[in-house]
């Protein structure tokens, strides 16, 4: 008998589909609106590949509800990350980019995947190296939870309870090529 | 762990990156055995921490908690202290050893002053040594990265590494450019590492020198050899004016210096051969009125000084991925 082979992605059904996604940064879009009055002083910086395309789509939904062009940034944390040394190989850096001065805006650091919180941590450095903002926001497309500092989002697309041999798989359109869509998965990523 | 994260990650011995575009070596010992994707990746790492040098804090804790020893046999003083700036704004600590101040005074072989270093968990070793293969040698005996600051007449990477980066972000592209190298080819380390460099990333290659110091059998390599610079200067995309070593000379390769400029130094009336494109480099220290006459060093197609500002990026990216990786 033929050895069974392993699920693909592709063969599951979505958690989130593209609709779902749509829906879910336009309602933070929203929130962004109503707890910031000022956009103007508002930068949207994401942490990339994924953070970063999916701050581009905030700023065009408040773009759409709002008829505001908001600013955004990016924030590569892989310069301050807490585990030098420990990994067996290094993906690129991407060169961060951020609107100075900061002193008087408000940055929401934007990110696909909330886990352990040592990402944001990383970014919180990060953006403290470019100036003091008035204050640092956060927001999130997925909530996994397991976090291992102190650390809240402000702004959550949706709150997805895992196991930590699960994983999340996202999907964006303007990154991967592949249409918007978020999977849990068991399988460890091959 | 976060989807981002590398996964399948190849051991630290195997030293070769994954074809998704990961870095997984511990040492830096030339450009001859790097990919052009590996090269690739240096530059575009290194554009990342360009960019750290225009922050408030000029500094980030990516080697946070490593030693980094500045381990200069040869005597250097700007190759050194661009180590040492790179390592401090990655937040490593530094330690310097020179020649003079070291145990090879008293006899003590290199691997054992290395052997010494690493007992005293030194994570990084910057070697600068008057033999080629002397990095090499290390790296294949030592725990800590190693990182090849010059190896005699060999090679030196990160200045060719600083060269491409300053062309790459000066011409926008490597492919296709022509690049003439004028001077010391034969005592030259950094004239072999930049054509291995220059080579893997399609770029021409045109060394121009006396006879005795550019002979006909580097073009094995796969490079021009001339001896009229003249006749070069007007295809030119960059101009690589290597500094005579005057140190390194002996009487019978050297036709004088007189002589030397008045065949191969850029003097103000041979620079108007150039295209008004044609980028003019040099590795430094300049030997002003040799190689190059002062007004041209001075000049608008000059980016020597921007080629030190890149030096820093460049090694901080070197240091960055060699260093950060898990040993």
């Amino acid at each position: 008998m033929k050895k069974q082979t392993t699920v693909r992605h592709s063969d599951l059904a979505p958690v989130m589909d593209a609709e779902a996604i749509r829906r879910a940064l336009r309602r933070i879009a929203h929130e962004i609106i109503e707890r910031n009055r000022d956009l103007s002083a508002l930068v949207l910086a994401g942490i990339p590949s994924r953070g970063v395309e999916i701050a581009h789509r905030l700023a065009s939904y408040i773009r759409e509800i709002e008829n505001v062009e908001v600013a955004t940034g990016v924030v590569d944390v892989s310069m301050h990350r807490d585990d030098v040394g420990t990994r067996a190989c290094l993906p690129i850096v991407q060169s961060s980019h951020l609107p100075l001065p900061l002193e008087h805006r408000t940055v929401v650091i934007v990110d696909d995947v909330f886990f352990t919180g040592r990402t944001i941590r990383a970014a919180l450095d990060a953006i403290s190296s470019f100036g003091r903002p008035a204050r640092i926001q956060l927001a999130v497309l997925i909530d996994r939870g397991h976090r291992e500092l102190p650390i809240r989002a402000d702004y959550v697309g949706k709150n997805m309870p895992t196991a930590a041999d699960e994983r999340i798989r996202l999907r964006l359109q303007n990154i991967d090529g592949e249409a918007d869509a978020v999977w849990l998965v068991k399988e460890p990523q091959t | 762990m976060r989807s981002r994260d590398p996964a399948g990650a190849p051991s630290r011995g195997a030293a070769v990156p994954s074809a998704s575009g990961h870095w997984a070596r511990k040492d830096l010992l030339g450009l001859r055995e790097l990919s052009a994707e590996e090269i690739t990746f240096i530059l575009d790492t290194a554009d990342a921490f360009k960019q750290v040098g225009t922050r408030e804090i000029k500094k980030v804790p990516a080697l946070r908690g490593k030693t980094l020893v500045n381990f200069f046999v040869e005597p250097s003083t700007r190759t050194r202290t661009s180590f040492e700036l790179a390592a401090f704004r990655l937040s490593a600590d530094v330690v310097n050893i020179s020649a003079t101040s070291s145990s090879l005074q008293k006899g003590e072989t290199l691997k054992d002053t290395a052997q010494n270093l690493q007992a005293l968990h030194a994570d990084i070793l910057v070697l600068r040594h008057s033999s080629a293969g002397a990095a090499q040698f290390l790296a294949e005996r030592l725990h800590a990265s190693i990182i090849n600051a010059g190896d005699g007449a060999h090679e030196h990477p990160t200045q060719a590494l600083l060269d491409l980066y300053t062309i790459r972000e000066k011409r926008g592209a490597i492919a296709g450019l022509h690049v003439v190298i004028v001077g010391d080819i034969l005592f030259s380390r950094v004239a072999r590492s930049n054509i291995f460099g220059l080579l893997k990333l399609g770029a021409r290659v045109t060394l121009v020198g006396p006879s005795t110091l550019v002979p006909r059998e580097f073009e094995k390599l796969g490079v021009t050899v001339s001896h009229s610079l003249d006749e070069v200067l007007p295809t030119a995309d960059v101009l690589n004016l290597l500094r005579i070593q005057h140190e390194r000379q002996r009487k019978k390769y050297f036709p004088g210096l007189g002589e030397y400029i008045r065949l191969f130094g850029l003097t103000r009336t041979r620079a108007k051969l150039l295209r008004p494109d044609c980028v003019i480099m040099h590795p430094g220290p300049i030997n002003r009125g040799v190689e190059i006459e002062s007004e041209v060093a001075d000049g608008p197609q000059s980016v020597i000084l921007d080629q030190v500002t890149n030096g820093l990026a460049v090694r901080m990216a070197v240091l960055y991925l060699c260093g950060g990786i898990s040993g």
